[in-house]
Protein backbone atom coordinates (compact mmCIF):
# COMPACT_ATOMS: atom_id res chain seq x y z
CA UNK A 1 0.00 0.00 0.00
CA UNK A 2 2.48 2.48 0.96
CA UNK A 3 4.55 1.51 -2.07
CA UNK A 4 1.15 2.49 -4.29
CA UNK A 5 1.15 5.64 -2.26
CA UNK A 6 4.38 6.28 -3.34
CA UNK A 7 4.22 6.05 -6.92
CA UNK A 8 1.02 8.33 -7.26
CA UNK A 9 2.53 10.88 -4.51
CA UNK A 10 5.58 11.09 -7.08
CA UNK A 11 3.54 11.54 -10.11
CA UNK A 12 0.95 15.48 -9.98
CA UNK A 13 -1.92 13.89 -10.68
CA UNK A 14 -2.17 16.74 -13.90
CA UNK A 15 0.78 14.76 -15.87
CA UNK A 16 0.50 11.07 -18.32
CA UNK A 17 3.89 9.85 -16.87
CA UNK A 18 7.29 10.72 -15.18
CA UNK A 19 9.10 11.31 -18.27
CA UNK A 20 6.30 14.54 -19.13
CA UNK A 21 6.49 15.78 -15.47
CA UNK A 22 10.44 15.54 -15.61
CA UNK A 23 10.32 17.86 -19.26
CA UNK A 24 8.01 19.69 -17.57
CA UNK A 25 9.72 20.78 -14.30
CA UNK A 26 12.99 20.76 -16.54
CA UNK A 27 11.38 23.69 -18.80
CA UNK A 28 9.89 25.34 -15.46
CA UNK A 29 13.61 25.89 -14.54
CA UNK A 30 14.48 26.90 -17.18
CA UNK A 31 12.53 29.26 -17.79
CA UNK A 32 13.01 30.70 -14.26
CA UNK A 33 16.71 30.32 -14.97
CA UNK A 34 16.32 33.15 -17.95
CA UNK A 35 14.31 35.61 -15.14
CA UNK A 36 17.74 35.34 -13.39
CA UNK A 37 20.11 35.77 -16.36
CA UNK A 38 17.62 39.32 -16.65
CA UNK A 39 18.01 39.75 -12.84
CA UNK A 40 21.57 39.63 -13.19
CA UNK A 41 22.04 41.02 -16.72
CA UNK A 42 21.10 44.11 -15.16
CA UNK A 43 23.46 44.54 -12.71
CA UNK A 44 26.10 43.79 -15.96
CA UNK A 45 24.56 46.34 -18.32
CA UNK A 46 25.02 48.66 -15.21
CA UNK A 47 28.48 47.61 -14.64
CA UNK A 48 29.33 47.51 -18.01
CA UNK A 49 28.35 51.15 -18.61
CA UNK A 50 29.89 52.27 -15.42
CA UNK A 51 33.01 50.69 -16.44
CA UNK A 52 32.81 52.14 -20.20
CA UNK A 53 32.76 55.85 -18.25
CA UNK A 54 34.90 55.45 -15.45
CA UNK A 55 37.62 52.87 -17.16
CA UNK A 56 40.84 54.29 -15.80
CA UNK A 57 39.35 53.84 -12.44
CA UNK A 58 37.72 50.57 -12.63
CA UNK A 59 40.94 49.13 -13.54
CA UNK A 60 42.59 51.01 -10.85
CA UNK A 61 40.21 49.39 -8.33
CA UNK A 62 39.87 46.12 -9.32
CA UNK A 63 43.51 45.67 -8.03
CA UNK A 64 42.51 45.92 -4.92
CA UNK A 65 40.53 42.87 -5.15
CA UNK A 66 42.74 39.38 -4.02
CA UNK A 67 43.05 37.57 -7.31
CA UNK A 68 44.62 34.75 -5.16
CA UNK A 69 41.29 34.04 -3.30
CA UNK A 70 38.99 34.69 -6.30
CA UNK A 71 40.91 32.57 -8.68
CA UNK A 72 40.93 29.73 -5.61
CA UNK A 73 36.93 30.45 -4.79
CA UNK A 74 36.20 29.97 -8.93
CA UNK A 75 38.43 26.83 -8.71
CA UNK A 76 36.59 25.46 -5.97
CA UNK A 77 33.09 26.55 -7.38
CA UNK A 78 33.73 24.70 -10.89
CA UNK A 79 34.52 21.39 -8.63
CA UNK A 80 31.19 22.12 -6.75
CA UNK A 81 29.51 21.92 -10.52
CA UNK A 82 31.50 19.08 -11.23
CA UNK A 83 30.33 17.27 -7.93
CA UNK A 84 26.44 18.63 -8.66
CA UNK A 85 26.70 17.27 -12.18
CA UNK A 86 28.05 13.94 -10.83
CA UNK A 87 25.39 13.99 -8.29
CA UNK A 88 22.37 14.11 -10.70
CA UNK A 89 24.16 11.35 -12.84
CA UNK A 90 24.29 9.36 -9.38
CA UNK A 91 20.60 9.64 -9.46
CA UNK A 92 19.99 9.22 -12.69
CA UNK A 93 21.47 5.68 -12.07
CA UNK A 94 20.28 4.92 -9.09
CA UNK A 95 23.06 5.11 -6.50
CA UNK A 96 22.47 6.11 -3.48
CA UNK A 97 25.11 6.24 -1.36
CA UNK A 98 26.94 8.05 -4.51
CA UNK A 99 23.65 10.87 -4.33
CA UNK A 100 24.30 11.77 -0.91
CA UNK A 101 28.06 11.61 -0.84
CA UNK A 102 28.00 14.02 -4.36
CA UNK A 103 25.69 15.96 -2.89
CA UNK A 104 27.54 16.45 0.85
CA UNK A 105 30.82 16.90 -1.47
CA UNK A 106 28.99 20.18 -3.38
CA UNK A 107 27.38 21.60 0.12
CA UNK A 108 31.06 21.37 1.28
CA UNK A 109 32.57 23.33 -1.43
CA UNK A 110 29.73 25.41 -1.43
CA UNK A 111 30.19 26.02 2.72
CA UNK A 112 33.77 26.76 1.10
CA UNK A 113 33.49 29.27 -1.26
CA UNK A 114 31.38 31.17 1.04
CA UNK A 115 33.68 30.74 4.08
CA UNK A 116 36.56 32.19 1.64
CA UNK A 117 34.73 34.66 0.66
CA UNK A 118 33.89 35.89 3.91
CA UNK A 119 37.81 36.40 4.53
CA UNK A 120 38.25 38.62 1.81
CA UNK A 121 35.20 40.41 2.69
CA UNK A 122 36.54 41.24 6.27
CA UNK A 123 40.08 42.03 4.71
CA UNK A 124 38.06 44.33 2.58
CA UNK A 125 36.60 46.11 5.68
CA UNK A 126 40.16 45.95 7.42
CA UNK A 127 41.73 47.60 4.56
CA UNK A 128 38.77 50.29 4.76
CA UNK A 129 37.37 49.09 0.85
CA UNK A 130 34.48 49.39 1.52
CA UNK A 131 32.38 52.26 -0.14
CA UNK A 132 30.71 54.89 2.79
CA UNK A 133 32.51 57.22 5.10
CA UNK A 134 35.57 55.10 5.91
CA UNK A 135 36.56 54.50 2.40
CA UNK A 136 40.22 55.20 1.95
CA UNK A 137 42.42 52.71 0.31
CA UNK A 138 45.59 52.41 0.52
CA UNK A 139 48.71 51.83 -1.49
CA UNK A 140 49.40 51.31 -5.43
CA UNK A 141 45.82 51.72 -5.93
CA UNK A 142 46.66 55.37 -5.07
CA UNK A 143 49.02 56.57 -8.00
CA UNK A 144 46.67 54.92 -10.87
CA UNK A 145 43.61 56.78 -9.65
CA UNK A 146 42.87 60.47 -11.00
CA UNK A 147 42.09 62.93 -8.12
CA UNK A 148 38.33 62.63 -8.98
CA UNK A 149 38.82 58.97 -8.78
CA UNK A 150 38.03 58.03 -5.38
CA UNK A 151 34.31 58.62 -5.83
CA UNK A 152 34.73 56.06 -8.95
CA UNK A 153 36.96 53.45 -7.31
CA UNK A 154 34.13 53.53 -5.04
CA UNK A 155 31.14 53.13 -7.68
CA UNK A 156 33.65 49.84 -8.65
CA UNK A 157 33.43 48.39 -4.92
CA UNK A 158 29.65 49.51 -5.04
CA UNK A 159 28.78 46.94 -7.75
CA UNK A 160 31.81 44.41 -6.42
CA UNK A 161 29.62 43.94 -3.02
CA UNK A 162 26.00 44.37 -4.71
CA UNK A 163 27.11 41.41 -7.57
CA UNK A 164 29.16 39.14 -4.84
CA UNK A 165 26.97 39.76 -2.62
CA UNK A 166 23.83 38.66 -4.31
CA UNK A 167 25.60 35.96 -5.84
CA UNK A 168 26.31 34.79 -2.25
CA UNK A 169 22.56 34.95 -1.62
CA UNK A 170 21.96 32.69 -4.41
CA UNK A 171 24.67 30.87 -3.09
CA UNK A 172 23.49 30.12 0.46
CA UNK A 173 19.79 29.51 -0.85
CA UNK A 174 21.41 26.58 -3.57
CA UNK A 175 23.08 25.29 0.01
CA UNK A 176 19.55 25.06 1.45
CA UNK A 177 18.23 23.49 -1.51
CA UNK A 178 20.89 20.87 -1.30
CA UNK A 179 20.04 20.15 2.24
CA UNK A 180 16.52 19.20 1.73
CA UNK A 181 17.78 17.18 -1.19
CA UNK A 182 20.60 15.11 0.67
CA UNK A 183 17.63 14.83 3.54
CA UNK A 184 14.97 13.13 1.19
CA UNK A 185 17.58 11.13 -0.68
CA UNK A 186 18.32 9.55 2.86
CA UNK A 187 14.83 8.57 3.40
CA UNK A 188 15.85 6.97 -0.51
CA UNK A 189 12.88 9.15 -2.13
CA UNK A 190 14.41 9.44 -5.64
CA UNK A 191 14.97 6.77 -8.03
CA UNK A 192 16.10 6.47 -11.78
CA UNK A 193 12.83 6.85 -12.29
CA UNK A 194 12.16 9.73 -10.17
CA UNK A 195 15.30 12.38 -9.59
CA UNK A 196 13.68 15.31 -11.16
CA UNK A 197 14.13 17.55 -8.03
CA UNK A 198 17.93 16.72 -8.41
CA UNK A 199 18.23 17.47 -11.72
CA UNK A 200 16.61 20.81 -11.11
CA UNK A 201 18.59 21.64 -7.88
CA UNK A 202 21.57 20.63 -10.03
CA UNK A 203 20.44 23.40 -13.06
CA UNK A 204 19.90 25.80 -10.18
CA UNK A 205 23.27 25.50 -8.81
CA UNK A 206 25.29 25.48 -12.21
CA UNK A 207 23.79 28.21 -13.09
CA UNK A 208 25.07 30.17 -10.24
CA UNK A 209 28.34 28.87 -11.33
CA UNK A 210 27.99 30.62 -14.49
CA UNK A 211 27.46 33.37 -13.17
CA UNK A 212 30.77 33.66 -10.85
CA UNK A 213 32.39 32.58 -14.32
CA UNK A 214 31.19 35.66 -15.10
CA UNK A 215 31.93 38.08 -12.49
CA UNK A 216 35.40 36.63 -11.65
CA UNK A 217 37.00 37.95 -14.73
CA UNK A 218 34.97 41.17 -14.95
CA UNK A 219 35.92 42.16 -11.17
CA UNK A 220 39.06 40.50 -10.56
CA UNK A 221 41.05 40.12 -13.61
CA UNK A 222 40.28 42.96 -16.56
CA UNK A 223 42.67 45.44 -17.09
CA UNK A 224 45.45 46.42 -14.24
CA UNK A 225 46.76 42.90 -13.21
CA UNK A 226 49.86 43.56 -15.06
CA UNK B 1 13.60 11.06 -23.16
CA UNK B 2 16.03 13.32 -23.78
CA UNK B 3 16.82 14.82 -20.37
CA UNK B 4 17.12 11.14 -18.75
CA UNK B 5 19.94 10.50 -21.42
CA UNK B 6 22.79 9.28 -18.85
CA UNK B 7 26.63 11.35 -19.69
CA UNK B 8 29.56 9.03 -19.02
CA UNK B 9 31.62 9.90 -16.30
CA UNK B 10 34.59 10.23 -18.38
CA UNK B 11 32.98 13.15 -20.17
CA UNK B 12 32.00 15.13 -16.74
CA UNK B 13 36.23 14.54 -16.26
CA UNK B 14 37.27 15.75 -19.16
CA UNK B 15 34.91 18.66 -18.83
CA UNK B 16 35.71 19.74 -15.35
CA UNK B 17 39.65 19.25 -16.48
CA UNK B 18 38.82 21.97 -19.13
CA UNK B 19 36.69 24.50 -16.76
CA UNK B 20 39.57 23.91 -14.46
CA UNK B 21 42.43 24.51 -17.44
CA UNK B 22 40.61 27.59 -18.93
CA UNK B 23 40.03 29.14 -14.95
CA UNK B 24 43.90 28.86 -14.72
CA UNK B 25 44.48 30.45 -18.01
CA UNK B 26 42.10 33.56 -17.99
CA UNK B 27 43.80 34.14 -14.43
CA UNK B 28 47.63 33.75 -16.29
CA UNK B 29 46.76 35.54 -19.09
CA UNK B 30 45.35 38.78 -17.32
CA UNK B 31 49.01 39.07 -15.57
CA UNK B 32 50.04 39.92 -19.40
CA UNK B 33 49.68 42.94 -20.78
CA UNK B 34 47.75 42.77 -24.27
CA UNK B 35 46.02 46.06 -24.03
CA UNK B 36 41.99 45.54 -25.21
CA UNK B 37 43.07 42.37 -26.14
CA UNK B 38 42.90 40.82 -22.52
CA UNK B 39 39.26 42.09 -22.35
CA UNK B 40 38.31 40.41 -25.47
CA UNK B 41 40.47 37.10 -24.08
CA UNK B 42 38.23 36.96 -20.43
CA UNK B 43 35.04 36.90 -21.79
CA UNK B 44 35.85 34.68 -24.79
CA UNK B 45 37.00 32.28 -22.13
CA UNK B 46 34.48 32.94 -19.27
CA UNK B 47 32.14 32.19 -22.73
CA UNK B 48 33.84 29.17 -23.58
CA UNK B 49 33.22 27.96 -19.97
CA UNK B 50 29.54 28.74 -20.00
CA UNK B 51 29.08 26.81 -22.81
CA UNK B 52 30.67 23.50 -21.18
CA UNK B 53 28.77 24.33 -17.85
CA UNK B 54 25.11 24.55 -20.35
CA UNK B 55 26.16 21.93 -23.12
CA UNK B 56 27.53 18.97 -20.58
CA UNK B 57 26.97 19.89 -16.72
CA UNK B 58 23.22 21.24 -17.92
CA UNK B 59 22.09 18.84 -20.50
CA UNK B 60 21.63 21.12 -23.11
CA UNK B 61 23.26 19.19 -25.19
CA UNK B 62 20.53 16.54 -25.08
CA UNK B 63 17.55 18.72 -24.08
CA UNK B 64 14.73 19.32 -26.10
CA UNK B 65 14.10 21.72 -28.91
CA UNK B 66 12.03 23.50 -26.93
CA UNK B 67 14.73 24.36 -24.34
CA UNK B 68 16.62 25.54 -26.97
CA UNK B 69 14.28 27.88 -28.12
CA UNK B 70 13.98 28.90 -24.58
CA UNK B 71 17.54 29.99 -23.42
CA UNK B 72 18.58 31.22 -27.03
CA UNK B 73 15.73 34.00 -26.28
CA UNK B 74 17.31 34.71 -22.90
CA UNK B 75 19.88 35.42 -24.81
CA UNK B 76 18.73 37.53 -27.08
CA UNK B 77 17.15 39.72 -24.59
CA UNK B 78 20.15 39.79 -22.56
CA UNK B 79 22.05 41.24 -25.62
CA UNK B 80 19.34 43.66 -26.25
CA UNK B 81 19.51 44.43 -22.55
CA UNK B 82 23.11 45.47 -22.24
CA UNK B 83 23.33 46.13 -26.33
CA UNK B 84 20.54 48.99 -26.12
CA UNK B 85 21.29 50.13 -22.51
CA UNK B 86 25.38 50.91 -24.07
CA UNK B 87 23.68 52.62 -27.41
CA UNK B 88 21.55 55.46 -25.42
CA UNK B 89 24.52 56.35 -23.01
CA UNK B 90 27.05 56.42 -25.82
CA UNK B 91 25.27 58.28 -27.99
CA UNK B 92 23.55 61.10 -25.49
CA UNK B 93 26.00 63.65 -26.03
CA UNK B 94 25.78 63.56 -30.48
CA UNK B 95 22.37 66.07 -30.12
CA UNK B 96 22.77 68.79 -28.02
CA UNK B 97 20.54 69.44 -24.99
CA UNK B 98 17.80 71.67 -25.88
CA UNK B 99 17.56 75.08 -24.07
CA UNK B 100 14.46 75.30 -21.80
CA UNK B 101 11.20 77.14 -23.27
CA UNK B 102 11.82 79.72 -20.56
CA UNK B 103 15.34 80.78 -21.94
CA UNK B 104 15.66 84.39 -23.97
CA UNK B 105 18.69 82.67 -25.32
CA UNK B 106 17.94 82.34 -28.97
CA UNK B 107 17.89 78.76 -29.66
CA UNK B 108 21.30 77.32 -32.07
CA UNK B 109 20.80 74.02 -34.32
CA UNK B 110 24.30 72.73 -34.81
Amino acid sequence: MSEVHTKTSILAHQFENLDQQLETDTLGIWVFLVTEIMFFGGLFACYTVYRSFYLPAFEATSRVLNVRLGALNTMVLLSSSFTMAMAVRSAQTAKRNALMAFLALTMVLGVVFLGVKAIEYHAEYMEHIIPGVDFAPQGEILQHLSPGGLGHAQIFMCFYFLMTGVHAIHMIIGLGLLLTLLLRARRGTFTSQYFAPVEVTGLYWHFVDIVWIFLFPLLYLIGGRY
Amino acid sequence: MASSHIVPVKTYLFVFASLLFLAALTTAVAFVDLGPLNTVIALTIAFAKMMLVVLIFMHLRHGSKLLHVVLIAGFFWLTLLIGLTLTDYHTRHWIPDPLPWSSSAPATHP
